[in-house]
């Protein structure tokens, strides 16, 4: 009996705390780099697209909102021939950008997305890929893959030898 | 039985299989790479290491190589056990530490037996800090990619492409560390079964390149248990589409078939279904029209018109049959030549009423000794070659057998074996792929390769025809062949239709009745044109000459021709004069061809990808493909097309039929040939235990609420299958599918194609509910052996003439695999192929340009020599778009 | 006509009127205090202090989907919301206001009220049944255990202030606490009047009729539009009648210093208990349907019981 009257006075005494409400549009929080929202596409630092279309965060996606189509350049760059992600099906959940093994799909700290057609939240490559390497400033995936592409051969890389010659036998 | 000790847990086996394909078998999963269920045991990668035990009450135990160990009975072992789990681990870290960090860009990545391993095992950080090795990639044709720094030296390419398919083109160089797996020098892969190195490889050294130009996921497949359509063998196939297309080709496991092998035919040949020359509307006087309107215009010209049908041997049972109720029996014909009709009768009457029973390409591969007649088989039916490989073997193989080494050790096996091999007598009209492997090769016309066989069925049973006036050699040739058939234990006699030449076939049925008298257990393989050729003879219907008498005469107006073009089964002349007799011409076809080009009524069919249907090979065996993809244009099975346009003109039998299962149970209550054919798939209506379909995609398939938003926000309902019980999404039921319909190979763990393992009864055997398929014509070994007794002439030359027979190639002389973009680059220019001496005796080189005439059909080819085709004779590569058609064998006029 | 009926009428009128603009401007209060007590600010987006979100909310109310389930029982799904509002605006007729302001002064007022609010359980009964959906029964089922259970005591509880006025009319009652409110010889009595008040009017905590965390909605879960309406305004009927109740038997009704009018005394006196049910529903938690019960008729009914014989004998031992 006393917790009940103790506890209808605590709740009686925040009638006079300061309160914790946002005033959103007047006001607004400084989010963190780390906050899910708007999905962007980054580049590398020689400005290539990062993207190299392996699937994972389509896999990843637990509402299937992101489908892509994976091509090549005639050097054997891969990069998405289209890139779709449906905002209208996105929860957000930041799966995708945790299964890209290239830093390529990243959750920046935007959400003000809102549209009155449902139609235009459906966005494209054009409209996702950004002119900058995103979180992970430095990195560049085909620095390290063993694939040749244009301007790198095999065994360019920072970790590989040159390649093998098959005639020879030494050891 | 025995009882194997795993893990201190007794286990029922069958002895004598080694220790992983024992512990695969009862389900356990054990990591390995060189091993192959159809390769056999190397012991090369020390991947599968368990702990074998002396005793009970052995507690140390050795680590050994499962592959390597025979099961035996009351053997202890362990696969938990701690040192062969940290070997293990210890295996995979070696392996990756050259390993590239590609998996992103790399084409096997959700479907690579490596990932799969590497999991399996626990590996995941590399704690080696140095370079890796590198290697250069080769150009190794259409078909396959290589990118050499994957490679985890397995061995399994070599032991495919070189001792398993005969390759000769392909090796492994340099040393150590640094073996490269490839060609000496950069080219195409020559061999017809390169593509199956994409599935043999365990990661992604070897990849489909045409995957590779569409490249999509396994995970992203919508796939289907298919069955090829290039060539009368009936492959099982499974078939992946994704975005509307089709993209991929894998090997659908059978037992009794294909085995987990497929041709590069079969495995290529799909692009047609994506390429431009389909035909995607419906076109009325070359316009394109609606659904509706297409309908009542046929109907309409139903009604008030002659009308015949002309059927395709490359359309299903269920088409034919549709066309032939939509026309009348007696206006139903089967759409191939006389000739071909007449052998594809002859085949049905030899497998139907014979003694002798047709093995499957299984028994075929255990045959060990093998005559064939008149078949180049690595272009007609490549993976019966593929078969005959294996079956040479068999003799020698009985040499390791007496001193106890199993079967699946192979690497001891060939140390036994060394270049031994067992009797295989190649009788064709030019060199084949199999000349290498051939005991004795016999190059001669057809006429002469026949009196050969009836010369061999005289010499084993004098009751058979003989053959009088056959010169020494080949009298020697055929004594050789008889003493080879008659020490044999399972010995096969292979002919079929590509000589085009009925005595040859019967030859073959002579030898192999005559070695049936003498009560040898032997089989009798025939191959036809295409994927359903025995199952339209089994139909029956008209010769074409009867549909060109018909409209010459006035009694038909009007042909509604389904899934063939004329003029690959009817001189241009003939069919030309046919189509511009119709009043009105309907090609219901899925791809342009001269046919289509000159129909007034065009309506799009829908390929093995867009259709059910069944189909009958070459074995007799009814399989069903399923559809893969509901088609986004009006394409449809022709058979579906069919029941509308009978349902618009008011047939009141077409109208009862709404789906698939209707058109087969009539079938099979109707034809009494085809008594069971209702029994190849579960009906439509059949649901898994969970009372859920059977899903087409794998549950991670992505971009179900995006792939379309582009067109509409909404998703669009998925399409629903009336025709069988699989869904085309992702919902359905996880648990194993009946063996006809799995659409794809997955287990938990086990991504890659390795996971058909979890699929089978045993490791390398039957499936779990038995191989699909209802072989249709089981003969009956009692039936009275009435030998062929028509022995042809001994073949003459004339001069200035040349008796042309048809010659085949694997990529161009099937019609539709032509089509593919990747398949056409192999496809060989024309040109008539005559011996150096008859060419020389003409002062023409080889390249040349010669001129003939066969009938009426002009020809101006480029020579190429051989050095073993018949004096006399000349090959013509048959079916090549640059070669009209001609009725072949006929002589041929050569001009001045 | 006679002045009085005219006189009556307008009374009649003022009170519908009073009650139907008060009862859903609950709705706003009820949301600015909840967000007052729990440091956030609630509506205050439409209008001034976000006091249009009453408009908002009641044209929402109008405008969505008068769904009734094909599975319901139609007609008995319709009525039920009806008549939870009847009940309780019926009840109303024995509130004293004020001096005068009053619709009819029955001389059995209290009892006429019992009868009301024990007729106001058809609708939840009624409501739960026809809706044919499990967490409905069991909800209507919880409600009529809990009102009916409930109601035995609070009669009990306000006999002690009938016993001290000597009549059951409100008037008499709210007149009588001239120069003592009841609330001081009648605490015990108070305490269990207000709890089985909260009980009768299924509020926070005592909405176990509703209790959205294990049967959806309870009773209404198959209700929209002003159908729950309906039950949404009874229900603050309802809070409004217990607080106006509490005020006349036992904080002197009207009754207050001369400087403001009687009338506002008794609306700030409401007020306040009103507010003190929003304050209950911020801060408790719903307990479990067992403990309801056994608190009602183990704990309160007792005392209850002692409250009426300790206030019955001191009466006999004074007079």
């Amino acid at each position: 009996m006393f917790s009940i009257v103790r506890s209808l006075w605590i709740t009686f005494l925040h009638m006079f705390h300061k309160r914790e409400t946002v005033q959103y549009p007047e006001q607004k929080n400084k989010l963190t780099t780390r906050w899910r929202g708007r999905i962007v596409l980054t580049r590398d630092p020689d400005m290539g697209e990062r993207c190299v279309g392996c699937y994972l965060c389509a896999a990843a996606c637990p509402v299937d909102c992101i489908s892509l189509q994976a091509t090549e350049d005639e050097s054997g760059r891969r990069y998405p021939e289209f890139f779709r992600i449906n905002f209208s099906r996105c929860i957000f959940c930041g799966f995708c950008e945790e299964a890209c093994p290239t830093y390529a799909i990243q959750l920046i700290p935007d959400f003000e997305m809102s549209e009155y057609n449902r139609q235009n939240l459906v966005y494209e490559k054009n409209e996702l890929l950004i002119d900058g390497p995103g979180k992970h400033p430095g990195y560049n995936f085909y620095n390290i893959a063993g694939v040749a592409i244009s301007g790198k051969g095999k065994g360019e890389n920072d970790n590989e030898m040159p390649p093998i010659d098959t005639k020879s036998l030494l050891p | 039985m025995a009882t194997l000790y795993i893990d201190n847990k007794p286990h029922e086996i069958k002895p004598g299989n080694s220790l992983l394909e024992t512990c695969l078998s009862l389900g356990f999963d054990l990591p390995y790479f060189c091993w192959h269920p159809a390769l056999g045991s190397v012991g090369a990668c020390r991947q599968c290491a368990v702990k074998v035990f002396k005793d009970a009450d052995d507690k140390k135990g050795r680590l050994m190589m499962s592959c390597m160990e025979p099961a035996t009975d009351n053997q202890r072992i362990s696969i938990l056990d701690k040192d062969a789990v940290e070997f293990r681990a210890g295996v995979i870290e070696w392996l990756m530490t050259n390993h590239p960090h590609d998996c992103p860009v790399c084409d096997e990545g959700g479907s690579c037996h490596l990932q799969d391993m590497t999991v399996m095992t626990g590996h995941a950080y590399r704690r080696f800090q140095y370079k890796k090795r590198t290697h250069l990639n080769q150009n190794l044709g259409p078909f396959i990619n290589h990118e050499m720094n994957r490679c985890i030296q397995c061995y399994r390419c070599v032991r495919f492409y070189n001792d398993y398919a005969g390759g000769t083109d392909f090796g492994v160089f340099a040393s150590k560390a640094n073996v490269y797996f490839g060609r000496h020098e950069e080219g195409t892969l020559e061999s017809e079964f390169s593509g199956n190195l994409a599935e043999v490889c365990p990661t992604g050294v070897f990849t489909d390149k045409t995957l590779k130009q569409h490249y999509t996921r396994k995970w992203d497949l919508t796939m289907s248990p298919s069955i090829c359509q290039h060539c009368s063998l009936g492959c099982n196939i499974i078939a992946g589409e994704r975005y509307g297309d089709l993209r991929m080709i894998t090997n659908r496991y059978h037992g009794e078939i294909n085995g987990y092998f497929i041709c590069d035919r079969g495995r290529y040949g799909y692009e047609f279904v994506n390429s431009e020359g389909r035909i995607r509307q419906p076109i009325l006087h070359q316009h394109v029209v609606d659904r509706e309107k297409i309908l009542t215009e046929v109907s309409v010209l139903l009604k008030n018109s002659k009308v015949i049908g002309i059927g395709s041997p490359r359309a299903s049972l269920q088409s034919n049959f549709v066309l032939k109720e939509l026309v009348g029996k007696a206006h139903f014909y089967q759409g191939v030549s006389t000739r071909e009709q007449s052998m594809d009768e002859l085949a049905l009457a030899i497998l139907k009423d014979g003694p002798v029973r047709t093995p499957s390409m299984k028994e075929v591969e255990e045959a060990d000794a093998v005559l064939i007649l008149g078949e180049d088989l690595t272009n007609t039916a490549p993976m019966l070659a593929l078969a005959i490989r294996q079956s040479i073997r068999q003799e020698p193989m009985k040499e390791a057998a007496k001193i106890s080494i199993p079967p699946w050790n192979d690497a001891a096996v060939r140390e036994v074996i060394q270049d031994k091999k067992g009797p295989l007598y190649v009788a064709t009209v030019a060199e084949t792929k199999l000349d290498d492997v051939a005991t004795s090769t016999y190059r001669a016309a057809p006429e002469e390769m026949a009196r050969l066989g009836f010369a061999v069925a005289h010499l084993l049973d004098q009751t058979a025809p003989e053959v009088i006036g056959l010169n020494e050699a080949d009298l020697a040739l055929a004594n050789r062949i008889v003493h080879s058939l008659l020490s044999a234990e399972r010995p096969v006699i292979i002919s079929g239709s590509s000589c085009q030449s009925e005595s040859v076939m019967k030859a073959a049925a002579n030898v192999s009745w005559a070695l049936h008298k003498k009560n040898k257990n032997v089989g009798i393989v025939l191959t036809v044109p295409e994927c359903n050729s025995l199952g339209l003879a089994m139909m029956g219907g008209n010769p074409m000459e009867a549909a060109f008498q018909a409209v010459e005469n006035g009694e038909a107006d009007t042909v509604i021709i389904m899934e063939n073009d004329l003029y690959r089964h009817s001189s241009k002349t003939v069919a030309d004069k046919f189509i511009s007799r119709c009043k009105n011409v309907i090609v219901l076809d899925h791809s342009h061809h001269a046919t289509s080009a000159n129909a007034h009524v065009l309506i799009p069919a829908g390929t093995f990808a867009e259709a059910d249907g069944t189909l009958v090979n070459n074995e007799g065996r009814a399989q069903r493909f399923f559809q893969v993809q509901e088609s986004a244009n009006t394409i449809k099975e022709s058979w579906r097309w069919l029941l509308d346009i009978g349902a618009a003109s008011d047939n009141a039998r077409i109208k009862q039929w709404k789906n698939f299962d209707d058109i087969t149970v009539t079938i099979a209550n109707e034809e009494k040939l085809f008594n069971g054919i209702d029994k190849v798939s579960p009906p439509s209506d059949q649901r898994m235990a969970d009372g859920q379909r059977v899903p087409r995609q794998p549950h991670r398939y992505s971009g179900r609420t995006s792939m379309l938003a582009n067109v509409n926000v909404s998703e669009p309902k998925p399409p629903e299958d009336y025709d069988s019980g699989m869904s085309y999404t992702m919902e359905g039921s996880r648990t194993l599918p009946p063996s006809s319909m799995i659409p794809f190979f997955w287990s938990p763990g086990w991504n890659s194609v390795q996971s058909v393992n979890k699929y089978q009864k045993e490791v390398g055997t039957a499936l779990r509910d038995g191989d699909p398929g209802v072989r249709l014509l089981e003969t009956n070994s009692d039936s009275p052996v009435d030998y062929f007794k028509e022995i042809p002439e001994k073949f003459r030359a004339i001069k200035n003439q040349l008796w042309i027979v048809s010659v085949y190639h694997i990529f161009g002389s099937e019609e539709l695999s032509a089509k593919s973009a990747s398949v056409a680059q192999r496809v060989p220019g024309s040109y008539l192929l005559i011996h150096r001496n008859d060419s020389e005796a003409l002062k023409l080189t080889e390249g040349e340009i010669i001129e003939f005439q066969i009938k009426e059909q002009q020809y101006r080819l480029p020579i190429k020599w051989s050095d073993s085709i018949a004096q006399g004779t000349a090959g013509l590569p048959i079916g090549l778009n640059s070669v009209p058609y001609v009725d072949l064998p006929a002589w041929g006029i050569l001009k001045k | 006509m006679d002045d009085a009926i005219i006189h009556r009428l307008w009374i009649i009128a003022g009170v519908l009127a009073g009650l139907l603009i008060v009862a859903p401007g609950l709705i706003w209060l009820e949301r600015r205090m909840l967000a007052l007590w729990q440091d956030r600010y609630g509506p205050n987006r439409a209008g001034p202090f976000g006091l249009l979100i009453v408009l908002a909310d009641t044209l929402k109310l109008f405008f969505k989907e008068d769904w009734i389930p094909p599975f319901a029982d139609k007609f008995v799904f319709v009525i039920a919301p009806t008549i939870v509002v009847v009940t309780v605006l019926l009840s109303f007729i024995v509130v004293p206001f004020a001096p005068g302001v009053m619709v009819s002064d029955l001389n059995i007022g209290i009892l006429y009220f019992l009868a009301m609010s024990s007729l106001g359980a058809y609708s939840i009964i009624l409501g739960g049944w026809a809706s044919n959906n499990k967490y409905s029964l069991l909800g209507a089922m919880r409600g009529a255990a809990q009102m009916i259970s409930y109601e035995v005591f609070m009669g009990l509880s306000m006999m002690g202030v009938v016993l001290l006025s000597g009549s059951f009319s409100l008037n008499t009652i709210v007149e009588a606490q001239k120069d003592m409110w009841f609330i001081i010889p009648q605490f015990a009595g108070f305490v269990i009047f207000l709890i089985a008040g909260i009980a009768e009017t299924h509020r926070l905590p005592f909405d176990i009729p509703e209790s959205e965390s294990e049967l959806i909605a309870g009773f209404h879960s198959e209700y929209s539009s002003m159908k729950f309406g309906l039950f949404f305004v009874g229900e603050y009927l309802g809070i409004i009648l217990i607080s106006s109740l509490t005020v006349s038997l036992y904080f002197g009704g009207w009754l207050g210093p001369d400087f403001l009018p009687p009338l506002l005394w008794f609306c700030l006196k409401t007020f306040a208990f009103i507010c003190f049910f929003i304050l209950l529903r911020a801060s408790l938690p719903r307990p479990r349907y067992d403990q309801l019960m056994e608190y009602g008729w183990k704990i309160m009914l007792p005392i209850a019981l002692l409250n009426l014989v300790v206030t019955a004998g001191v009466i006999l031992m004074y007079k």
